[in-house]
């Protein structure tokens, strides 16, 4: 899977950093960053759970 | 051996339980039913970006069309359930027809609450559908006076809307201070003072006692003896849960679907969202909450221990978290305060209306509210989420107190 982030829509609810902080991270220049572009399955349920609570549906999974 | 799943509502929480039960490998029947005749589309763009004219409405749709295909649903929209029986495990629909499941899920949601004794005419408006939002767009074209009753976040978010369009707006709210119960009367006042800088005639402390007009609205009539000329009235006052088709059936009814822990209303039966008063551990109570995040938090929760079983579930715990965009302000609130707790200012200032702010109860932190600072706001997340003391969230902060 690809973590793929459409930083124009990103709103910085912070929400997927709560759900997956392996995966993402908001960066001392107040920017969303993805620290694993192709996360490993074990953290699929967490990166879903990044997606489903995205406000914005700023976060997709590419496969 | 599950089957059968039923989800009735096809909004956040009824969609997000079918792609959880879905993701987590369900592979039976699952029937989505909904009364509203779109699929299902995101409501807070509404009052912003559909209302100003900077969306079109098909962009609130969650998925398009061919979007569904994954999830293999029985999709049932325009067709509204009007009765449970829990014995035969079915579902009634208004057409007629029945959905019978193993498992269901109840999120119908909430409706908006009107003027009692007000009858409907041309010009008068309430806001929760995209229908809702469509035909009121369109009213908005028209250059009209606006008056907006109750200065909830709703009203608030309409009043920002209607000024990016250069509208004449009147606010009326019979608190003294805006939205004081959820954000204390500092913050509430900074709101207001945001509003009337932005050329908002907001009117606190007072009632409207009748709608003007008779085929179609001329204005409201105020408790101060004063009256509002206007062409649009919209009507924000709140909603109601959706569960008058559950009275009969012996589910718990009591402003909402009264739920355990695991998101049940009854072994089998489980409720998410506007509609439900699930027992949430890191509240402490089983109020009902109608945030965006709640409902897909409860309904991923819900969906979740569906597959689960009784015996595996777990208890939901959940820190509640909303946000509100008026003008270029973003308002963000995590935790639950009550009108007096004590807030403190630890970043940025009221003048300036950008800040972080801590609210206290005892010991404890227990909520924490930032304007533009959406940074702050993820840190004292975590901390409040781990019951963190009040000294420990205000440890390394220059805290100051409002004047």
């Amino acid at each position: 899977m690809k973590v793929v982030v459409d930083l124009s829509m990103c709103d910085l609810h912070g929400l997927c950093v709560e759900a997956a902080p392996e995966v993402f991270q908001i960066g001392d220049d107040g920017a969303l960053h993805v620290l694993i572009e192709t996360p490993p399955d074990g953290l699929r349920a967490k990166v879903d759970k990044a997606v489903r609570e995205c406000p914005t549906g700023a976060i997709s999974i590419e496969e | 051996m599950l089957q059968r799943i039923v989800i009735v509502g096809a909004s956040l929480a009824g969609l997000r339980a079918a792609e959880t039960l879905r993701d987590r490998g369900f592979d039976g029947e699952l029937t989505l039913i909904g009364d509203e005749p779109h699929r299902p589309y995101d409501r807070p763009p509404l009052s912003k970006q559909v209302l100003q004219g900077n969306w079109e409405p098909d962009q609130t749709f969650f998925r398009k069309k061919d979007g569904y295909d994954a999830l293999a649903l029985d999709m049932r929209l325009g067709v509204r359930a009007v009765s449970l029986d829990l014995r035969a495990g079915r579902v009634a629909l208004a057409d007629g027809t029945f959905a019978d499941y193993d498992r269901l899920i109840i999120a119908t949601g909430a409706r908006v609450r009107t003027l009692s004794a007000i009858a409907p005419r041309t010009g008068l408006f309430t806001l929760r559908s995209l229908d809702e939002a469509i035909v009121l767009r369109r009213a908005l074209m028209d250059a009209p006076r606006v008056a907006i009753v109750g200065a909830g976040f709703i009203g608030l978010e309409v009043a920002a809307s209607c000024r990016a369009r250069g509208l004449p707006v009147t606010v009326i709210e019979s608190l003294p201070v805006p939205l004081s119960p959820i954000v204390g009367p500092t913050i509430g006042d900074m709101v207001a003072a945001m509003h009337r800088d932005h050329g908002v005639d907001l009117r606190t402390g007072v009632v409207v006692t009748d709608v003007l007009g008779e085929s179609r609205v001329a204005g409201v009539a105020l408790s101060d003896g004063s009256r509002i000329d206007a062409d649009v009235v919209v009507v924000g006052i709140g909603v109601t849960p959706n569960t008058e088709w559950l009275e009969p059936s012996g589910l718990t009814i009591d402003n909402g679907i009264v739920c355990n822990g695991s998101g049940e209303a009854a072994p089998g039966v489980y409720a998410a969202g506007d509609v439900a008063r699930v027992a949430n551990r890191w509240l402490g109570d089983s109020r009902r909450i109608e945030h965006w995040t709640n409902a897909v938090e409860q309904a991923v929760h819900a969906a979740e221990n569906v597959l689960a079983g009784p015996e595996a579930s777990t208890s939901f715990s959940s820190v509640p978290y909303f946000w509100s965009d008026q003008y270029d302000r973003k308002i963000q609130f995590i935790g639950a305060a009550r009108p007096h707790d004590e807030m403190v200012i630890i970043d940025g200032s009221l003048a300036d209306r950008t800040l972080t702010a801590l609210y206290r109860r005892d010991e404890r932190v227990v909520a924490c509210l930032a304007v533009n600072q959406p940074r702050a706001l993820i840190k004292y997340r975590k901390l409040l989420a781990a019951g963190a003391s009040w000294d420990a969230a205000l440890s390394g902060t220059s805290a100051s107190y409002p004047a």
